[in-house]
């Protein structure tokens, strides 16, 4: 319900801006004392809603947190949130609209990377800075010298979860299942595939499907009578969690592989039990004793009432690291934000300590997940 | 060759759940020559009808059939009122009008469903609880059988069966058949007219309030856009059939199961949804009416 008036109040304030016709050039307003507007794109609503919900919460925990302590070197920060319903299409519009009428200084999204490639450009275009809290498609920021991302990137996630699958739970015959709708699914397919097939293991049989079924029985049929020991999901969590299903239905024992669109309450709501004894990849574990994840999980808490997800955590982490650049920034133009966040080194962030390499990708380790009696449980750390 | 027949089954199992919305679909055109675009929609409302039925009355605590037969009862009732509410106010204020308005209300109903759907239940998929949980598969010859394929499929081909009684056996289906052939007519003749109409919407929405708790109840992801895909192509399996055929409905729809789960195991899976369309424009090409179709010249 919070997400459907948030959407409302959304819409009626997107009209408003719309009817008042104001257009602002980027930057905004640059008084002295007047807020600083950062954009945010996310899926509120669609099919990945809790990847847009869940990095907005994670975003807004930090605005917060920045404003309570005297803002960005006295000023505000003013958060600017669109919704794109999980359409890339309109994350395209709802990027235009920030830069163009709102005048954000920075923009902040998307999680899935179909949807950053579609706001990309138009970032770079405009040449304001864009940090992507947790798309982990190499191509995210190749599209420009603005496009920044606070998490890992995809052949790093492939690797981790390939040797995982080699050298954690010592098996050689693997199903792959893509969504070939979804450029990260794609991409991580083909990483886990060449580092999987370089340790020696072997893929018996590659399936696809398009986000958004609901019917998988036919490959997971297909799948079945090749016996394979896992099978590599890379998909989104709406989609895992029915194939999980399926695959049982249709007697297929072997666990399930998967990367961080895993990530979500809803995979094990929908999943139910035949997730257990599966395995993914993601930004960080709810159960690491550090202090600095710790304080993040009761911060969390205390205001939204549920423990934080890894997309949570990367948002958090992305908004944290601009507020960052801005302070070390010489003056708050998109410019001067961008050079910042370029040099950003050793942040710690909730998911690691956070540097800016040259490619403008984040370094950092993956944890591995373990899905038991339908909890996560911290499986390892794989440290790039 | 298991293999292969394992594909069968599950492509049966698939196209019964295409056939239970499909029979709505079907029946309202019959009767009225009105595509009702918002079908689909109606069957995600039954679902979520069912949804909350469930956990209000914790049926998932404890599942059997009598669960599910609760669910499906209160899903039914619930989207019985819908049809009602819709029929009502959206398409008897034009009974009069150009065809054309109708099919654009039609679509306006959908989207309104639709949209109002994201507000209230909000637009993140929900599960669907698990009110009757068969346990075990049957294998015959070592093909899998799932119970609920099975009963799906039952429950598909029975409804058929009772649709098939109901319109051709009794004095309702008499007055239906008078009403679809002309009803300003079947008015004259002391039909109340008006009334049939509204039943028939009631009755496809009972149907597609079935469907929306037996499919949920296979693939428990739920969310207020669920209605679409299915929506459309059970509409091309109707049309497939011979649009306002009963039966017709109902094999239109095994044949587009199967045909998606065969080129998803043997072809492309990424042009499944397209092949609906496809195998639609082929068969229209030949027959025109559809496989049971009966050619009617059209009034302008």
């Amino acid at each position: 319900m919070v997400t459907a008036k948030k959407f409302l109040f959304a819409l009626l304030a997107a009209f408003a801006l719309t009817l008042s016709g104001c257009k602002k050039a980027p930057g905004g307003d640059q008084s002295a004392d007047a807020p600083i507007r950062v954009g945010e794109v996310g899926s509120l609503t669609g099919l990945e809603a809790t990847f847009g919900t869940s990095t907005h919460q994670g975003i807004e925990l930090a605005v917060k947190k920045i404003n309570a302590e005297g803002g960005i070197n006295g000023r505000k920060v003013d958060l600017i949130t669109l919704d794109n319903q999980g359409k890339a299409d309109e994350a395209a519009t709802a990027t235009t609209r920030l830069v163009t009428q709102d005048g954000v200084v920075a923009i902040l999204g998307e999680v899935a990377s179909s949807r950053s490639l579609a706001m990309a450009p138009i970032a770079q275009s405009y040449k304001v800075p864009m940090i992507s809290p947790s798309s982990t498609n190499p191509a995210v920021t190749q599209q420009g010298d603005h496009i920044f991302r606070v998490c890992f990137i995809d052949p790093f996630q492939g690797e981790v979860m390939a040797k995982f699958a080699l050298n954690g739970l010592k098996i050689e015959r693997v199903a792959i299942m893509t969504d070939v709708k979804n450029d990260y699914s794609i991409g991580l397919v083909e990483f886990f595939r060449k580092n999987f097939v370089e340790g020696g293991g072997k893929i018996v049989m590659e399936q696809s499907y398009s986000n958004g079924d609901t019917d998988f029985k036919a490959q997971l049929t297909s799948i079945a009578s090749h016996n394979p020991e896992a099978i590599f999901v890379p998909g989104y969590y709406g989609d895992v969690a029915l194939i999980a299903r399926q695959a049982r239905e249709v007697g297929i024992k072997a666990p399930l592989l998967g990367g961080d669109g895993w990530d979500s309450p809803k995979l094990l709501e929908i999943g139910g039990a035949s997730l257990n004894g599966s395995y993914f990849s993601s930004h960080y574990s709810p159960q690491d004793t550090s202090p600095r994840i710790q304080g993040f999980i009761k911060e969390f808490k205390d205001a939204y009432g549920l423990v934080p997800d890894g997309l949570a955590a990367t948002g958090h982490d992305a908004m944290l690291v601009l507020a960052d650049a801005m302070k070390r920034a010489k003056s708050l133009t998109p410019s001067d934000i961008r050079d910042a966040i370029a040099a950003t080194k050793d942040f710690p962030g909730v998911t690691g300590n956070i540097t800016i390499d040259e490619n403008r990708n984040a370094r950092k380790p993956a944890v591995v997940l373990k899905i038991e009696d339908q909890k996560l449980v911290y499986e390892t750390t794989i440290n790039p | 060759m298991v293999e292969f027949f394992q594909h069968i089954v599950n492509g049966l199992s698939l196209g019964s759940t295409y056939a239970l919305i499909a029979l709505g679909y079907t029946m309202v055109f019959g009767v009225l020559q009105l595509i009702n675009f918002a079908h689909g929609d109606v069957f995600m409302l039954g679902a979520f009808i069912g949804m909350y039925t469930a956990y209000a009355l914790a049926l998932h605590t404890s599942p059997s059939l009598a669960a599910l037969m609760i669910t499906l009862l209160a899903a039914m009732a619930g989207c019985a009122i819908i049809g009602f509410l819709i029929e009502r106010f959206a398409y008897r204020p034009l009974r009069n009008a150009p065809r054309i308005n109708v099919l654009i209300t039609a679509v306006g109903v959908s989207l309104f469903l639709e949209f109002s759907g994201q507000i209230i239940f909000g637009a993140d998929p929900k599960f669907f609880p698990q009110v009757y949980q068969p346990q075990g598969d049957w294998m015959i010859a070592g093909v899998r059988l799932n119970p609920l394929q099975v009963i799906n499929f039952t429950i598909s081909v029975t409804l058929m069966l009772v649709l098939q009684f109901v319109v051709f056996k009794t004095r309702l289906g008499r007055a239906l058949r008078a009403v679809s052939f002309n009803h300003e007519l079947a008015s004259l003749m002391g039909i109340p007219t008006n009334r049939i109409i509204s039943l028939t919407f009631v009755l496809g929405s009972i149907l597609a309030g079935a469907a929306g708790v037996l499919v949920a109840l296979s693939y428990p992801k739920i969310d207020p856009l669920m209605g679409i895909m299915p929506g459309i192509k059970a509409f091309a399996a109707a049309v497939l059939g011979g649009i306002g055929n009963i039966t017709g409905a109902v094999i239109g729809s095994f044949i587009l199961g199967l045909a998606e789960q065969l080129i998803v195991a043997y072809g492309a899976p990424t042009y499944r949804d397209a092949l609906a369309f496809v195998i639609l424009i082929l068969i229209l090409l030949v027959k025109p009416a559809g496989i049971m179709g009966v050619h009617r010249a059209e009034k302008v």
